[in-house]
């Protein structure tokens, strides 16, 4: 059975279609990569299964249940977190503060959540960093911070909004050799990247969408030879 | 806790049990118990806005909701006024969960607008309701003698001091208790983020009525405290704006989310609200509520995180 299953998803905001009859499946302990163009409606999609948004039509489901009118919370302790395309750390709080909240879904014990932060943070290469301030904290170390805050849930599904995005050139290898860490210990991924020499080189899937439609849900090296994702997103440069 | 603070922490504690034996006049008693009452508001004020980031201005609500359980159960002879003080905290907790329900799916300054809205509407429901008094109020009858039963005393405030104290005492250890537990860390990240909170499964709509059920439960004892301490209440003492307002300021001058900073606040504001009433309250020009309005802007100007965020940076300075 699917972790996680999305079926005929769609969603307007007035009279634009954010996401039109969107249809993938993720197995457990899969990666799968969502590439398009700006405003073909990844981020919605997102929004859409983690409950921050609720669909016109369509369902999510995980595990085979129907979550699709759940609260993020809700869907959040069904096991499946989530990072944000624009950062949002708790600002004032120190980086092991901010990574305990996402500790606390486990235990309401203080000291046992504090112990699962510190883990959570040393193995996104943050431990040093456990006490400084997350507004102190770079581009890089904010989107490491928001990983370790989403790992410490626990969670079987990890959807990823822009791995690379707004990174130095010098801190993307640390972060995809992270991503490729979690997927081999057995997490499902969703990655939602731009960076194609990422996407292609980490997923065993892609799932291609333009103008809030799936154009293509293939493995990468079909998805490099798709006409249609050629024209839409990638050029003629990744043939 | 360091050393030095928990010695610190001790012999003000002490001080604070003795003042009352040391100074025997009325007035020092009343302005202690003022800061007192004050601090313990805005404490209670402080774990809805300052802890968990939703900015009221309506809390006049629970302080009058308080108030009025006391005087409505003195005045007709129903129970003891500790029977209206639980009586009280109970129907503030129901009453924040009623205006919560609406008034939390509005966020930041539209959040705090909306509680300025539902407090003036319970203040003109008090000033037209018949029940309670309308605007002329309720005498709150003299029991005697001056027992903790009728939670009344006559002869000396001294009984009075020690149960405001209580009061402060069990405001600062709930805080504390807040602090240390999943449920401060729960507020934090709503304030300071609240979809990201959502995403870690931080059942956010929840943490909100949480905090405001405290904050209410808090904020009606102190009014049923005040109400047995004054012994009248009228919508314009215990319901007004102002006193919304003034709860607020006194947490922001001391400094908003954090466990020192009402008392702190309120340690500062209500004697140099009684200093500036005084010397030159008489003038008729208002002149005190205009050195009293100038310091809480030199404050949110100059270090937003209050005196104690002031505190704070002479010690690193230091």
């Amino acid at each position: 059975m699917s972790l996680l299953e999305v079926a005929g998803l769609t969603k307007h905001f007035g009279g634009v279609v954010a996401n039109r009859e969107v249809s993938f499946s993720v197995a457990p302990g899969e990666l799968v990569g969502v590439i398009g163009p700006n405003g073909a409606g990844k981020s919605t999609l997102f929004d859409l299964i983690t409950g921050f948004q609720r669909p016109d039509a369509g369902v999510v489901r995980l595990d085979g249940h129907d979550v699709t009118r759940r609260r993020p919370d809700e869907i959040s302790r069904r096991g499946v977190a989530r990072t944000f395309q624009k950062l949002r750390p708790f600002a004032g709080m120190t980086a092991l503060e901010n990574v305990m909240v996402g500790a606390f879904q486990k235990t309401a014990d203080v000291a046992e959540a504090r112990e699962v932060a510190r883990r959570a943070l040393a193995s996104v290469g943050l431990g040093e960093r456990a006490d400084a301030h997350a507004q102190g904290l770079s581009t890089g170390q904010r989107k490491r911070l928001e990983l370790a805050r989403a790992l410490a849930t626990s969670p079987r599904l990890l959807l990823l909004d822009e791995v690379t995005g707004g990174v130095d050139q010098a801190t993307i290898p640390g972060l995809v050799r992270l991503v490729r860490e979690l997927h081999a210990g057995g997490l499902a991924l969703v990655v939602i990247e731009h960076n194609m020499r990422v996407i292609m080189e980490i997923s065993q899937r892609i799932v291609a969408l333009q103008l809030g439609q799936v154009i293509a849900d293939a493995p990468p090296a079909e998805i490099v030879r798709d006409r249609r994702v050629i024209d839409a997103y990638l050029g003629e440069s990744w043939r | 806790m360091s050393r030095t603070r928990l010695a610190v922490g001790l012999v003000l504690l002490a001080a604070a049990v003795l003042f009352p034996a040391l100074v025997t006049l009325p007035y020092p008693r009343d302005v202690l118990i003022r800061i007192f009452l004050f601090a313990t508001l805005a404490q209670a004020w402080n774990i809805l806005a300052g802890y968990c980031g939703q900015i009221s201005l309506g809390h006049a609500i629970f302080f009058g909701t308080g108030a009025y359980a006391a005087g409505m159960f003195v005045a007709k002879d129903i129970a003891s006024p500790w029977v209206a003080m639980v009586v009280g905290a109970v129907i503030a907790v129901a009453l924040s969960q009623v205006i919560g329900a609406p008034v939390f799916r509005l966020r930041g300054h539209y959040f705090a607008i909306a509680t300025i809205a539902v407090g003036e509407i319970v203040h003109i429901l008090a000033v037209n309701w018949e029940l309670i008094g309308a605007a002329r109020g309720l005498y709150i009858p003299i029991k005697r003698p001056d027992s903790l039963v009728n939670f009344q005393f006559h002869q000396s405030k001294a009984v009075y001091y020690y149960i405001v104290l209580g009061l402060l005492l069990l405001g600062l250890g709930v805080t504390r208790l807040i602090e240390r537990s999943r449920l401060g860390y729960y507020f934090r990240a709503v304030r300071e983020e609240q979809d990201a909170a959502a995403s870690l499964g931080v059942a956010v709509a929840r943490t909100k009525r949480m905090a405001f059920a405290i904050s209410a439960a808090l904020t009606a004892m102190c009014g049923t405290f005040y109400a047995q301490y004054v012994l009248f209440i009228d919508p314009e003492s215990v319901l007004p704006l102002s006193l919304s307002i003034l709860i607020c300021l006194v947490a922001v001058l001391g400094g908003v989310g954090t466990l020192w900073g009402p008392l702190i606040g309120a340690a500062v504001l209500i004697p140099l609200g009684e200093a500036t009433r005084i010397y030159v309250g008489g003038t008729g020009k208002a002149l005190d509520l205009v050195i009293y309005g100038a310091l809480i802007m030199v404050v949110s100007v100059a270090q937003p995180a209050g005196l104690v965020g002031i505190a704070r940076r002479l010690r690193r300075a230091a």
